[in-house]
């Protein structure tokens, strides 16, 4: 018997149609991820909404990795626990594998596994995989990979799969690599010709093409960051490599050699450096700031940690800079492969002494891509660093979105001052507050004119940035700053708010949305309980931010770290609203599930 | 009132206008001298103000930037670090002069990694090592300069192998390493201009007392011991770009390297033969010197037409920071081509 809700599962007479979860237990570096991909995208291209998440180990080549996709009608994109079709290909974790799958489970196997001597409630089918692979391709060396497109075609035959959209996919994976795109399709295509023939029939599982992905792309938040970056006219970049922001960087200098080359001398436009460590890249990113590009350095918590000195000093010289915490868990060297919202805090106040950062929060593809581009302007405008805290969720899954619309309009270089404006202000100084909103005017080095100079510190300085060690001068500084950060608060995103207006609400950010979206269907249908939403998208917090909590009765704070860090700046800001909110925590390294959140705010209300 | 001709340089700034302000510095500090060289060589070598960005770390000598060229570009950045923060503004603006001030804790300990990555990476610096041994700032502890049985005032006794930042810098392939002394201003002098008029990372590893905690008999970088123990190598000649005409060179010993911005530099050996282009009897050279005690003074390397910073970005020729939106922001064709190839 399922015990699944009716509204996670369209139910036709016993069968599920497009409306599943799937998960492939395969060996780390074995190419699997091309042929989950494969996958994937067929289900995209047949119109059905899907995610996909890789639940990868911190290892190149031999540990256990499982591909988790996930089919839904009604366009769910959350990890969901519980599997419906189960895809043995690691020996190693086969037993495990078939433990933990729930009763109905349908699971192909490599036939020698012989895992249908396990448990007797689960639909098995054994695939003869070494008699397939030798038939389908005549180059030992090539099994391996083979292997994996048999499984594809096995899957897509058993889910009535389109054998077409299923090649089209693996055309567009190996992206004109011809000899592979033949040898893949043929492997497929044996394994949908054995399934057909041998393998035992199954009505649980249904694909039928629908309509709901038209017009929408696959990309993962990395790529979206990285595609912000370049359009929002970035110049210089240092980093250092870290999982999971490397690709960010990497997928940046991709598009870098296509999109940002001068025409007349095939040269660069933006310098892109690999420095040794985080500190060097912070280091530049502060030194680029202040002598005026668009820097930027990705990373993740490790990273972040190494660079906080740095971020200290382009905070208080003020100078400006966007750094991307591709979020992934910690403390220290934590779990490096999986996803946390566990440095909202580190990024929050990096550094020692009263710090405050403008942090932005994506939670959809679009938004990686927006935000990120609308860091530099927010860099050059505070003059300040700036953070996009990601996560491995966002930053290295497959989701499906709406492709991104063109950020129109100008750039906003903040308050510069040209030579010819030098020479009409009579009393300049760098950190003078002239407009009273806690932004100065800032000159760049090699302005010529013989105005405008000044010397950048991290030590006390007066308005005319001269070393300082007066009490009330350190003391305008810092006030100076904090208003600055305040009025950063016109410029941040707005949280978003949707729900029908009642007392109960949930607040959250970040990659934990799609599983807020589900949860509150979830509440609704099956406990009566009815619920409003805010997804936070930035610090400084908008009145919007406060007028919500402050209208609610209880707010559940839905976060994926252990001390309710959103929650503890929440309370900071808003204190006379601090027992209102509720703390919804999901911190295991796994992906927030919607079940998780529906659990927990039913043990608040019990 | 009658003004005195003030001389000025080639465009037209009198030595007044590369002063900074004044040193908070111990009378007498080493670090105070080098100052002085650094506003005198760039005062003749005509550099703009504007153009010119001075970097440092923390310490004594990282507070040097203060006391020179005051209407250039200032940043007083974070301990060991002010490398990385020169090379941000390198990459940024390509056309930006930098001079930057560190000291021997700065660049050695903390700031080592820094160093040589910089290095590495040929970033365009004259990068002044002011070295006194000890960490002056922080009162006086070792620093990792300190040669083995150097002592503190209290009596500590150096037991640790130093580093040498100038065979360090030639390991890794520094065109231009040189070292100083601050009790030799007119050597010094001659090697910020010519180091101005290099192309990449100029390292200046400069002997700079700290008269406050390691000017002792029994500490070997004591402006005593440095004036007994100090080996000129060459006796230095800078013809500088604007000269034009054309400076005769007696017969003998001298030799001769053309630098990138068309100044000469010539040297005169000092007692035995000694090839600064020779990367590898140089580095010999340094070390049998120290070996022996002293410290040999000079140029010890040059090698000019290395690639620099900026061929390995492979960027444009223009100063990235100012790029206009046109040339940086892609159009709403290449974004759709990107997402069409995501469909
Ligand atoms: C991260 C950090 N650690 C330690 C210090 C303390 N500190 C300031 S200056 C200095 C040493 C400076 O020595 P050196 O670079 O030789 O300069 P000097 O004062 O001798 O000229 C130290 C350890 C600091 N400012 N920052
Ligand atoms: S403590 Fe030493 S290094 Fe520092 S200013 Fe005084 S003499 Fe110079
Ligand atoms: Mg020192």
């Amino acid at each position: 018997m399922l015990t699944q809700p009716a509204t996670m599962e369209a139910v036709d007479g016993g069968t599920l149609v497009n409306d599943f979860s799937i998960e492939v237990a395969t060996v780390n570096g074995s190419g699997s991820q091309t042929a989950n991909i494969v996958l994937m995208r067929t289900i995209f291209q047949m119109g059905v909404p899907v995610s996909g998440k890789n639940l990868f180990p911190s290892n190149i080549s031999g540990l256990p990795t499982w591909f988790q996709i996930r089919a839904n009608h009604k366009g769910y994109k959350a990890r969901k626990a519980g599997i419906d079709l189960m895809i043995c290909m690691n020996p190693e974790t086969a037993k495990d594998d078939v433990a933990k799958v729930r009763p109905g489970t349908l699971l192909i196997y490599d036939e020698p596994l012989k895992l249908d001597a396990l448990r007797n409630d689960l639909a098995f089918c054994a695939v003869p995989f070494q008699k397939l692979v030798a038939a389908a391709c005549p180059e030992p060396k090539l099994h391996k990979l083979v292997k994996n497109m048999i499984y594809v075609g096995v899957a897509a035959q058993m889910l009535g799969l389109d054998m077409d959209e299923v090649k089209a996919a693996i055309a567009k994976q190996l992206d004109g690599k011809q000899k592979a795109i033949d040898l893949n399709q043929g492997a497929v295509q044996a394994g949908h010709d054995w399934a057909a023939a041998e393998a035992p029939r199954q009505t649980r599982l249904k694909i039928v093409r629908d309509d709901k992905t038209k017009g929408q792309i696959i990309i993962d938040g990395n790529t979206a960051c990285a595609l912000g970056a370049m359009f929002a006219g970035v110049t210089v970049v240092a980093w250092y490599p870290i999982t999971p922001s490397s690709s960010a960087v990497e997928s940046l200098i991709d598009y870098a050699k296509v999109y940002r080359k001068d025409p007349a001398t095939g040269k660069l436009n933006v310098a892109i450096v690999q420095m040794e460590d985080e500190i060097a890249s912070a280091g530049v990113v502060v030194g680029a700031g202040w002598a005026g590009a668009r820097a930027m350095t990705a990373t993740s918590g490790p990273g972040i940690s190494l660079m906080s000195e740095f971020i200290g000093l382009g905070y208080f010289a003020e100078c400006p800079g966007v750094f991307l915490d591709v979020t992934r868990m910690g403390p220290s060297t934590g779990l490096p492969t999986r996803t946390s919202q566990g440095d909202v805090e580190l990024c929050a106040k990096c550094s020692h002494g009263d710090t405050l950062h403008i942090c932005l929060y994506p939670g959809t593809m679009e938004e990686c891509f927006q935000f990120t581009y609308q860091a530099f302007d927010l860099a050059e405008r505070y003059q300040t660093p700036v953070f996009v805290v990601s996560d491995l969720d966002l930053g290295m899954q497959n989701w499906a979105s709406q492709p991104f619309a063109y950020p129109e309009g100008a750039f906003d270089r903040g308050k510069v001052l040209d030579e010819a404006q030098l020479k009409d202000i009579q009393d300049w100084g760098r950190y003078k507050d002239v407009d009273g909103d806690g932004v100065c005017l800032r000159t760049l080095p090699g302005t010529p004119g013989g105005k405008g100079a000044y010397f950048a510190r991290g030590t006390g300085h007066n308005p005319y940035a001269l070393y300082s060690e007066k009490p009330d001068e350190f003391l305008a500084t810092v006030d100076r700053l904090k208003k600055k950060f305040l009025t950063a608060r016109a410029s941040v995103p707005e949280p978003l708010l949707t729900g029908p207006g009642v007392q109960r609400g949930i607040l959250a950010y970040g990659s934990s949305d799609p599983a807020v979206a589900e949860a509150r269907d979830l509440l609704t249908e099956l406990h009566a309980k009815d619920t409003d939403y805010l997804r936070v998208r930035a610090l400084p917090f908008t009145d919007a931010v406060e007028a919500f909590i402050a209208s609610h009765d209880v707010v559940y704070v839905v976060e994926q770290n252990r001390d309710g860090q959103m929650t503890n700046l929440l309370r900071e800001f808003f204190p006379q609203h601090a027992t209102r909110m509720k703390k919804v925590l999901h911190y295991d390294s796994t992906a927030i599930t919607a079940q998780t959140i529906v659990d927990q705010i039913n043990a608040f209300e019990n | 009132m009658t003004t005195a001709t003030v001389p000025t340089n080639k465009i037209g700034l009198t030595k007044q206008d590369y002063v900074g302000a004044k040193s908070t510095l111990c009378p007498g500090c080493g670090h105070d001298a080098i100052t002085s060289q650094i506003i005198q060589a760039a005062w003749e070598m005509n550099l703009e103000p504007h153009r010119v960005a001075k970097l440092s770390g923390i310490g004594c000598s990282s507070k040097t930037p203060t006391y020179f060229m005051s209407q250039a570009w200032g940043f007083n950045s974070v301990h060991g670090r002010a490398a990385a923060v020169c090379t941000g503004a390198a990459l940024a603006n390509r056309s930006l002069i930098n001079i930057l001030a560190s000291g021997d804790g700065d660049s050695m300990s903390i700031g080592m990694g820094q160093l040589v990555h910089m290095i590495r990476r040929n970033v365009p610096v004259v990068y002044i090592l002011e070295d006194n041994g000890v960490y002056g700032l922080t009162k006086g502890q070792f620093s990792a300069t300190a040669d083995v049985g150097s002592t503190l005032k209290h009596g500590d006794v150096n037991e640790i192998t130093p580093i040498d930042p100038c065979t360090l810098a030639m390991e890794l392939g520094c065109g231009f390493v040189a070292r100083s002394f601050s009790g030799n201003p007119k050597q010094l002098g001659t090697i910020l201009k010519a180091a101005l008029a290099f192309e990449g990372t100029a390292l200046i590893d400069v002997i700079s007392p700290c008269v406050t905690f390691n000017n002792h008999d029994s500490s070997t970088k004591s402006y005593k011991n440095a004036k007994d123990h100090e080996m000129p190598l060459q006796e230095l000649g800078f013809v500088p770009y604007y000269d034009a005409e054309e400076v005769e060179i007696e017969p003998g010993a001298a030799m001769e390297v053309g630098l990138p911005d068309g100044s000469r530099l010539t040297f005169r050996t000092i007692g035995k033969g000694f090839d600064p282009t020779d990367r590898y009897a140089a580095m010999k050279a340094v070390h049998e010197a120290h070996d022996r005690g002293e410290f040999l003074t000079g140029i010890l390397h040059i090698a000019t037409g290395k690639p620099i910073l900026h061929d390995f970005t492979h960027t444009v020729d223009d100063v990235l920071a100012t790029l206009p939106q046109a040339s940086v922001k892609p159009g709403p064709e290449v974004l759709a081509e990107c997402m069409r190839e995501l469909m």
